[in-house]
């Protein structure tokens, strides 16, 4: 409801995001330090990454996982260098690993299980005419027809 | 010196007089809720006839208290708490309008005006429904507005006085100052209080104990009258926020879209399982629960914006009142109607046969996914409260999980689509349906296989976004053409289609062109991130952009600095824009006012950021391919539904004349 309306009160200001002195030479490097802080969330912001987030401390978290590339971590270690400070809430994705597990194979299962009852609800309606119901009297069934037969 | 805006006897009166009609309609909505549903377990023709008059009334007293609350708004009425807290006597006339419901009170007026508006609109179509049905779907209708009648007068009354009224408001939200914006609440409420009518409808049916085909047609109009909303509301959300928040993101998987998202998904599902209840009497009891659903999530994404919770579980203890006052009405209306679900869902059995492989099947694996897509959905939007409470576990979940566990499940969507929709009836056989296919298919995954070839990076999902869109589009068109016959007169025959059949066209078409453009948007958009001296110019992609000036100017309520931007490609100028950044001093907000030179194929989207120190400003550029076919694809699905909507097989009223003779049964 007046979905990103509340959002965005919440928010505060705009995105600035990325500031041209952060921007790393290497080309490489910054596009990889884009991509992984795509996936990093700024924590003192509404659901958003540090890429999109004109706070302050987003910033730090951009310069902080610039340096690490540049000191020559690979994009995992500098994930985990950033999670073992701030915690795993600054994943924006949350990696299947005790209970979260269950949030990634929710769909899955649900799809298995829906797609099994659907399955099950076909073959019934294959096989058995089913039960008809009570049936309509004349004069219903005179006003059904008239309003169906367009 | 005027001591300050007290405003006059007669303007402080229509104040009060929409107060007074608040209560009113809250006491006739009470009545509405109760005296027809008697009337209609006892047969009592007279107690049934009232729902009528009353739903007309309370649609007519609410309108009133809303006009009223909206005149305040408008004529800076400083006496009224809401209005200081939410508007400014400087702001544009627009705004003011849109003021009323940019605030907790309002919306909630705006709510429930729009119940009492589809209650007294189906008090004035329904002619042709059963006499008890009626006065039952209009008691359900009402009792939905009672409830939030009492959340609005006892929790969040919009008419609270301020003993000394101040010279001047507080004025609204910069960032809702749009005109995109000003709509999009509305549209979006129309939406999702529309689905209160197909759930009215759904508890009607389960205490009348019965559904035939005649049910479920009277049930669609409105389910995709609140899809329709629902779309339309969506996606001036999602276009705001793509040219307002200054880096053109349009979906964000934030909680309070999410809550938008899943009633769209589920009424979508709603829409084509009644068609198989329309035409098939089957999946009967399954459509009654995703009517009761589709709702039970319009009143989830109410609790979940209005109070807080999922900001952070801190933020519900600031309003608890609310909160729990609107989680005290969804365990009521969800409890109850599940409740009677359980009870009376055995007597709903379906009449149609039909095979494993037909129209029917296909439309239930559109549900099923349809329904499990949104289950991902809710169940991501929960999982950083639900892992807090059971696992004690502080975690996020963002746009990269929304994105990996939601989109197979509409590729998924979009591969089958074509294929069902090709199917008749009863029994299919595959290889029938998929004979026309075959060609559009081959030409589907030959525009996938070039937009790989020719993409300048390694993205698979932008090929495949192309091949599914080309894939629906066509496939669409194909089975309209098919369905036209043989022979002679082809052309005659498909302007002739029902307009249901054309709606269905053009709203899948709508669907795949909305694919193809949140996928090339996402696979291919380019971004570059610099400090521009004047006069400076620089190449991103096939593009210069070249920053000419910079101006520093004053607007109604802010104050605006803006650039003066040549686009220009291959060397040749296409296009002036004037990148601008605002600030809002009495709310001591900036925002960011981006240019955009729209373009069928790609957007070019520039914005200014602050002067540097060295001198020379940070510009940002962004190049979107195929950014409008998400808003234009959305446009075809509202029209479609629109096509749908206008079938004359709807204009069930039309019929009325005729069978008024009918006697109550």
């Amino acid at each position: 409801m007046r979905a990103l309306v509340l959002a965005l009160m919440l928010l505060g200001t705009p995105a600035w995001a990325v500031q041209p002195d952060e921007v790393l030479s290497d080309p490489v490097l910054e596009q990889r330090a884009r991509t992984l802080s795509k996936g990093l969330r700024c924590l003192v912001c509404r659901n958003e990454s540090i890429d999109e987030s004109n706070a302050s401390l987003a910033r730090d978290l951009r310069i902080l996982l610039r340096e690490r590339l540049v000191a020559g971590d690979t994009d995992a270690e500098a994930v985990a260098y950033i999670v073992d400070r701030y915690g795993e809430y600054v994943l924006l994705n949350p990696p299947a690993r005790g209970s979260t597990w269950v949030l990634w194979a929710a769909g899955p299962l649900m799809l298995l299980l829906a797609g099994g009852v659907g399955l099950v609800y076909l073959r019934g309606r294959a096989r058995t005419p089913g039960e008809e119901q009570a049936p309509l009297s004349a004069n219903e069934q005179a006003r059904l027809d008239d309003i169906l037969k367009d | 010196m005027a001591r300050h805006r007290a405003p006059p006897y007669g303007r402080r009166m229509i104040t009060e007089l929409g107060h007074f009609a608040l209560i009113l309609a809250f006491g006739v909505a009470i009545v509405q809720m109760v005296v027809p549903l008697v009337g209609a377990h006892k047969r009592w023709p007279g107690w049934m006839a009232v729902a009528e008059p009353a739903a007309g009334a309370q649609f007519a007293l609410t309108l009133l208290a809303f006009g009223a609350l909206m005149w305040a708004f408008v004529s800076s009425d400083f006496s009224l708490r809401l209005v200081v807290l939410n508007s400014h006597s400087m702001k544009p006339l627009l705004y003011k309008i849109s003021g009323t419901w940019g605030n907790h009170e309002g919306s909630m007026l705006l709510w429930v005006l729009i119940v009492a508006l589809f209650g007294a609109m189906a008090a004035w179509f329904g002619g042709n429904l059963p006499p008890t049905l009626r006065a039952r779907v209009l008691s359900v209708q009402a009792a939905i507005g009672v409830a939030f009648f009492a959340f609005i007068l006892f929790t969040s009354n919009p008419f609270l006085r301020l003993a000394t009224p101040p010279f001047d408001g507080q004025d609204l939200n910069p960032l809702l100052q749009d005109p995109g914006l000003a709509f999009h609440p509305p549209f979006l409420y129309l939406g999702y209080v529309g689905l209160s009518m197909t759930f009215s409808f759904a508890v009607a049916a389960l205490i009348e104990g019965r559904i035939d085909a005649a049910w479920g047609r009277w049930v669609r109009p409105w389910t995709l009258a609140a899809w329709i909303f629902l779309t339309i509301g969506i996606a001036l959300g999602s276009w705001w926020a793509y040219y307002e928040l200054g880096w053109g993101g349009f979906w964000f998987w934030d909680p309070v879209e999410n809550a938008s998202f899943m009633p769209w998904l589920l009424a979508a599902a709603l829409l084509h399982s009644a068609v198989v209840v329309e035409k098939r009497e089957s999946l009967k009891s399954w459509t009654i629960l995703l009517a009761i659903l589709a709702f039970g999530f319009s009143l989830i994404g109410t609790f979940i914006v209005r109070s807080g919770l999922l900001t952070s579980v801190h933020a519900f203890a600031n309003d608890p009142e609310r909160g729990v006052f609107i989680l005290m009405i969804m365990a009521f209306f969800m409890g109850g109607a599940l409740v009677l679900f359980a009870a009376r869902a055995r007597a709903l059995e379906a009449k149609g046969v039909f095979s494993m492989v037909s129209r029917e099947s296909a439309l239930l694996v559109n549900n099923v996914l349809l329904a499990v897509a949104c289950f991902v959905v809710f169940i991501g939007t929960m999982w950083p409260l639900l892992a807090e409470m059971f696992f004690d576990r502080k975690l996020s979940v963002g746009p990269p999980f929304f994105n990996a566990a939601f989109t197979p499940f509409m590729v998924m969507l979009g591969l089958i689509l074509p294929i069902g929709s090709a199917m008749p009836w009863k029994r299919a056989i595959i290889t029938r349906a998929l004979k026309p296919l075959r060609y559009v298919f081959v030409l589907a995954i030959a525009i996938g296989a070039l937009a790989y070839a020719i993409q300048s990076g390694r993205s698979l999902l932008g090929p495949l976004g192309l091949f599914l869109g080309a894939w629906i589009v066509m496939g669409t068109i194909v089975d309209l053409w098919g369905r036209t016959g043989r022979g002679e007169n082809r052309l005659r025959r498909l302007g002739r289609m029902p307009r249901a059949d054309w709606g269905k066209m053009v709203a899948h078409a709508g669907l795949g062109v909305t694919m193809a453009g949140v996928a090339g948007l996402t696979a291919w958009s380019m971004d570059d991130i610099r400090a521009v001296p004047l006069g400076g110019s620089y190449d991103v992609g096939r593009y210069t952009v070249q920053l000419d000036d910079v101006k520093r100017s004053q607007g109604p309520n802010y104050v605006s600095t803006t650039g003066s931007v040549t686009l220009l490609h291959d060397g040749a100028e296409i296009a002036q824009l004037r990148p601008e950044k605002r600030f809002y001093p009495v709310a001591q907000m900036p925002t960011t006012e981006a240019a955009i030179d729209y373009n069928l194929l790609r957007d070019v989207y520039v914005v200014i950021g602050d002067e540097q120190a060295g001198g020379g400003w940070v510009v940002r550029t962004y190049i979107k391919p195929l950014t409008n076919w998400i808003w234009i694809g959305c446009a075809l699905m509202a029209l479609g539904g629109l096509l749908s909507l206008s079938d004359r097989r709807y204009r069930v009223a039309a019929g009325a004349a005729k069978t008024k003779q009918v006697p109550a049964q």
